[in-house]
């Protein structure tokens, strides 16, 4: 299978902290990948790292083939890479739809101008976005909240409009922080038929964080598993589960975790 | 009072109205906060006045049409703006208004050595060109283009930008060059103010655009309420009238100035419209949110009355 994402020997150090060291993985067209790892394992700081967000130290990114390491963070979105955060970041003060529909800005090509004159363009285009972003919260299931401000949505939704933000971009990849992160189970059974379908229907890869390994072991073909900024493991899920060093660095310290 | 002072009031009201519904753009809506607009409004006023004044009282002046002078100083503040753009925009967060309010200061201290201008002394023989008919149109054209831009997919990036950074990148959203089209067109409104301002004074001297006029269109931005035009354009009339009404009190106007914005801040704190639209869209889109809301607000409150009921 074709690899959408190729990172080789990514590194980047904070100061002395080498968060990222040295970490080669792909992520094959159309699989579902799981990155996973003990907290500071430096999981989020590749998302950034591939989003843009942070400038690496050492090594590649490449995405459908092409070197994106360096490029600024709106460029590789553009280019088809999307992501959600670990700590929720929407546009607070906007309802569920303008979320979703300043997301769909790509979707458009009409010029300021055009928007100051309201000429025809403008008009069909806006009519063409308001109708995707209304599709995409309808698919997702956040039609009945298409007017709340973000910020007065139930947490669980609020990771799901993240979601649903990301994907008016038409991405090709869709990274995912923590997507389960403070939902309760109902929510999290949920969520897992979500990333599926998300999948399937739009076309698209993932490649996600998470603690839950119910969640991880349930949905991802291959896992990733980092520990102190290094790759330990990488494998399907069966593979993962039964591999020694996994259980003793990562799974051992979840039980402890769990236990306390 | 007669007509004559009621008008007088009206055009400044409006006059300041383009600078701050500029400054609405670039404060209210795409989140930065600047302190030196009234530098943009002296380099509109000087060069607009360049262009008009006649070159019999001042050397320099060019003696042409008003509405050339209105072209050309809006143009060259915008094209200054740029510039300081280029350089600041990248600053980040208060880092970019501190240098908002050195280059207010810069403009105003260059100003006062240029001779050719009069140097802090001053330049009368501006001709008198603003008419009320004249600055209604140019707010009426003012208010509808930034209706226009705030509702486009222009202006939503803006407010992403404002709501967070960056969300915003990676949402696609090239956050400088949305905060460069916003800083360029609230210079360009700035300078086409300071145009009609000079036409109505007749008389420039750097002092006129000093911080306390910078800080003065940031209050009524803030007060009219952030990410709302209606909040603009009645906090800029309210409070260009104010100080007028309270021209009684002498010594004391300053003082109730400052309680009355003070007084209306406390009432509600996110200004005079809190980021609602006074038009139907407006209205319907703030029932709307209201609606949801109190839904949303009703759903939790029977969830969380079945959950102690389970309990
Ligand atoms: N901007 C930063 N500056 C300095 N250190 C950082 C920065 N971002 C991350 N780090 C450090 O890098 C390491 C990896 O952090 P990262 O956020 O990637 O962990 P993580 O695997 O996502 O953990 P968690 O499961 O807690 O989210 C941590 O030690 C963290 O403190
Ligand atoms: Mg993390």
């Amino acid at each position: 299978m074709p690899e959408i994402l190729r990172i080789s020997r990514l590194t980047k150090r904070f100061g002395g902290l080498a968060a990222v060291n040295d970490v080669s993985f792909s992520v094959p067209e159309g699989a579902i990948v799981g990155l996973i790892g003990p907290n500071g394992a430096g999981k989020t700081t590749i998302f950034n790292l591939v989003t843009g967000v942070y400038s690496l130290t050492d090594g590649q990114v490449e995405f459908g083939g092409l070197n994106i390491a360096g490029l600024p963070a709106y460029k590789i979105a553009d280019l088809g890479i999307t992501r959600t955060f670990q700590n929720i970041r929407l546009f607070k003060n906007l309802t569920v739809f303008e979320n979703v529909l300043t997301a769909c800005h790509r979707s458009a090509s009409y010029s300021i101008l055009e928007s100051i004159l309201r000429l025809p363009r403008f008009r069909q285009e806006e009519k063409n976005i308001t109708r995707k972003a209304e599709e995409l919260l309808s698919i997702m299931g956040l039609s009945d909240r298409r007017d709340l401000v973000a910020n007065n949505l139930p947490y669980g939704m609020q990771r799901r409009l993240e979601i649903v933000r990301a994907l008016a971009l038409d991405p090709k990849l869709l990274l995912l922080d923590e997507p389960a992160a403070g939902m309760n189970p109902d929510e999290t059974e949920q969520l897992m038929r979500m990333i599926s379908k998300i999948r399937d229907d739009f076309k698209l890869s993932i490649l996600v964080i998470e603690h839950h390994m119910d969640l991880i072991m349930g949905v991802c073909e291959r896992i990733v598993v980092l520990n102190f900024g290094v790759k330990l493991a990488e494998g399907n899920p069966e593979q993962i589960s039964n591999d020694p060093k996994v259980i003793e660095a990562y799974l051992g310290v979840a039980e402890g975790e769990a236990n306390a | 009072m007669d007509w004559f002072y009621i008008q007088g009031i009206l055009m400044l009201a409006g006059i300041n109205l383009i600078a701050v519904l500029g400054l609405s753009l670039l404060t209210g809506f795409t989140g930065l906060f600047s302190f030196g607009h009234a530098g943009f409004m002296a380099i509109g006023a000087y060069i607009g006045a360049l262009m008009t004044v006649s070159p019999t009282t001042t050397p320099a002046g060019l003696g042409l049409p008003f509405f050339v002078g209105v072209i050309a100083g809006g143009l060259g503040a915008g094209i200054v703006s740029y510039f300081i753009g280029r350089i600041t925009l990248n600053l980040k967060g208060d880092y970019f208004c501190i240098a908002t309010l050195g280059f207010g200061e810069a403009i105003r201290l260059i100003l006062n050595n240029v001779q050719i201008f009069g140097g802090s002394r001053g330049w009368p023989g501006v001709p008198y060109k603003s008419t009320l008919p004249a600055i209604i149109l140019v707010d009426v054209v003012a208010v509808l283009f930034l209706a226009n831009l705030v509702r486009s997919r222009h202006g939503r990036n803006m407010v992403a930008v404002r709501e967070e950074e960056l969300a915003a990148q990676i949402t696609g959203i090239n956050v400088f060059k949305y905060k460069m089209i916003a800083l360029v067109i609230s210079a360009v409104y700035a300078g086409v103010a300071g145009v009609f301002f000079a036409h109505y004074m007749t008389f420039l001297q750097p002092k006129m655009f000093s911080l306390t006029k910078s800080t003065e269109l940031t209050i009524i931005v803030i007060f009219g309420g952030l990410g709302s035009i209606s909040g603009s354009v009645l906090g800029a009339l309210i409070l260009t009238a104010l100080p007028e009404v309270l021209r009684a009190f002498e010594i004391w106007r300053l003082v109730f100035y400052g309680a009355a914005v003070i007084l209306i801040m406390i009432s509600r704190p996110k200004g005079l419209m809190g980021g609602m639209e006074l038009s139907p869209g407006g209205i319907r889109k703030a029932r709307a949110e209201r609606k949801a809301r109190l839904e949303a607000q009703r759903e939790m409150k029977q969830a969380q009355e079945g959950e102690i009921r389970n309990a």
